[in-house]
């Protein structure tokens, strides 16, 4: 920590004045948007069937693609990272492309590929597998980048004393590897966890909206405001923005202790 | 190094300042939904081609109703508004960003027509020809959510008034709807992604509007269209705004949509024409019964009764087919 230069007063300011311009005060005008209607409007907003089953259907997707994109994020990762293979920095460079691609064009592409007229006859629109298959899409960088430059850095040497120790390579994985990536893994499901959150885009060719059923949360809110009730889709926005804290921040503890362990190790 | 931030954030506001421009002279900026935009195409430059338009320039925005009405509602400038239904106006109206005159002219306001209509696949397989055919098992209907989707309220309306139409009582025209919502397979967020729902091979029987069906097969798309005996005849208004920066020119721009001359044009993009005069009955056959909003007195009780997004009929019947479900 010494000699370390630090923010200092303008650098404090300036990042502070960006952040409220730009997150905080949006969040809070959202915020007081919601109670337009009083607390007893607000309730009333969020906790309609619809509205619950919308929020519900919305955490749970997000949590399994954040869960399914950690696995196959790393995978991927390690595959770009650790072996040669023609054609491997196209590749690499295709990992951003679902960031540029209009998301809109995402779910159209998809109902093309996965729909009732598939080439490939599989058929998922419509159902919450079709919802999943769109969010791992337009998730699926968020893994892969924060991984990938971990793994580069990872000191060879010490993966090779384990193995001349003699161990074996699924237990240098999991001693070795697995820990100093394993924070990596977790920020980047969090960031794929909430960007699946708020998908709009994507989702609303391909799920179909059919409410209590593939209906997710943006599309009911969308329809909120539609209706011109625009309290009520702000009051759902916030409870969606406070159980998604909730999840980040559940996130970050177990990030944070498992980079402390691997401090320690 | 404060100075320079100072002047950049006073540069920022002043960009963000331009962002509105208000009208001006010898222009118009059309604000409208989307689907006419292949009209206004030709409309434009048609109006441009007459004395009053001389030199008129035009800027356009298209985008789908609700969202248009609520862009204008919170700033946008518009010297001309075009939605597909009446409390996309009404909103402005409120706001007195429209004038509440604004439909006293001989068409009330409303620029083109058209009906709702079954969209079919390729020959009718299925044979649906009625209302009680959409609500028989086994038949998929494609309609967009109402909620999301202004334009689907119509289709709504028209599904309950077929059943007032044939002499059933309120309740049964509503038990009637949540039958028909029970066959809904999908509830794209717009007529416009249904469509496309539709055409990607999902459904038998897609609820739209003629003019939708008939720009669907210029397009290449294929299907046929069935237009049932009872239906609703739906209107899309258009008004100037009091914003307008020239409302002479504002206003001439409408006069002439209502000449012979633009609503030949309306009508060879599939919409009906306002003056019954010049609809053609062989390209427009006329349903036998056809109802407008006003048979339920209009859009004000028809929004609180049916799409009211918590207490409206609505909203009833899609809760108990989510909850029946089991969700």
């Amino acid at each position: 920590m010494f000699g370390r230069p630090s923010g200092g007063g303008l650098a404090r300011g300036i990042a502070m004045g960006y952040l409220s311009l730009i997150v905080l005060l949006p969040l809070g005008a959202v915020a007081a948007r919601s109670v337009d209607g009083g607390l007893a409007g607000f309730w009333r907003a969020v906790s309609g069937r619809e509205a619950v089953a919308a929020l519900e259907l919305t955490v749970i997707v997000s949590l399994v693609v954040a869960l399914v994109g950690a696995f196959s994020g790393t995978l991927i990762a390690w595959v770009l990272v650790r072996d040669e293979f023609p054609g491997k920095r196209l590749i690499s460079a295709l990992i951003d492309l679902p960031f540029a691609l209009p998301t809109i064009v995402a779910g159209l592409t998809l109902l093309a590929l996965y729909g009732p007229r598939s080439p490939l006859h599989v058929d998922v629109s419509f159902t919450r597998v079709g919802i999943a298959i769109a969010l791992l899409f337009v998730t699926l960088p968020f893994v892969v980048r924060s991984v990938q430059p971990v793994l580069m850095a990872l000191d060879p040497e010490v993966e090779e004393a384990a193995a001349s120790l003699g161990a074996r390579s699924s237990q240098v994985f999991r001693r070795i590897v697995l820990p100093s990536i394993s924070p990596a893994i977790l920020s980047g499901a969090a960031l794929a966890f909430a960007r699946a959150v708020g998908e709009f885009g994507s989702i609303v060719l391909i799920s179909g909206n059919r409410p209590f059923r593939t209906e997710v949360a943006s599309v009911f809110i969308y329809g909120q405001i539609q209706s011109d009730n625009v309290s009520g889709a702000a009051a759902v926005s916030i409870v969606l923005l406070a159980v998604s804290l909730l999840i980040l921040v559940g996130i970050g503890y177990l990030g944070r202790r498992a980079a402390k362990d691997a401090d320690e190790e | 190094m404060r100075k320079r931030i100072v002047l950049a954030l006073a540069a920022l506001l002043a960009i963000a300042g331009c962002g509105s421009s208000s009208g001006s002279k010898d222009s118009i900026s059309l604000v409208a939904y989307s689907t006419p935009k292949e009209a206004y195409a030709d409309l434009i430059p048609a109006f441009q081609k007459t004395p009053a338009g001389k030199g008129v320039k035009f800027t356009q925005s298209y985008g789908a109703s609700g969202d248009q009405s609520r862009a204008v509602d919170s700033g946008l400038h518009a010297d001309v508004v075009a939605f597909s239904l009446e409390p996309d106006v009404t909103r402005l109206v409120k706001d007195g960003i429209v004038d509440a005159g604004w439909s006293a002219n001989p068409h009330k306001g409303m620029v083109t027509d058209s009906v709702v209509v079954f969209a079919v696949r390729k020959g009718n397989p299925k044979h649906i020809r009625t209302w009680q055919d959409l609500a028989k098992p086994g038949v998929g209907v494609i309609e967009a959510n109402p909620f999301t989707s202004g334009g689907a309220r119509w289709n709504v309306m028209a599904a309950y008034g077929s059943q007032i139409a044939q002499g059933k009582t309120d309740k049964q025209a509503q038990a009637y709807l949540g039958a028909l919502f029970k066959n809904v397979l999908v509830q794209d967020k717009s007529a416009r992604d249904s469509l496309q729902t539709f055409a990607g091979g999902k459904g038998d029987v897609l609820l739209a509007y003629e003019n939708e069906a008939i720009t669907a097969q210029q397009k290449g798309i294929k299907l046929d269209y069935v237009i049932p005996d009872q239906t609703i005849l739906i209107e899309n208004p258009i008004a100037v705004t009091k914003k307008a920066g020239d409302p002479a020119k504002a206003k001439a721009f409408l006069s002439f949509l209502w000449t012979r001359q633009a609503q030949r044009i309306f009508a060879s993009k599939g919409y009906r024409p306002v003056d019954p005069g010049l609809v053609d009955p062989k390209q427009f056959p006329t349903p036998k019964t056809l109802f407008t909003i006003q048979k339920f007195g209009g859009w004000k009780p028809v929004m609180v009764k049916f799409f009211d997004p918590q207490k409206g009929v609505v909203a009833g019947i899609e809760q108990k087919l989510g909850v029946s479900t089991g969700g």
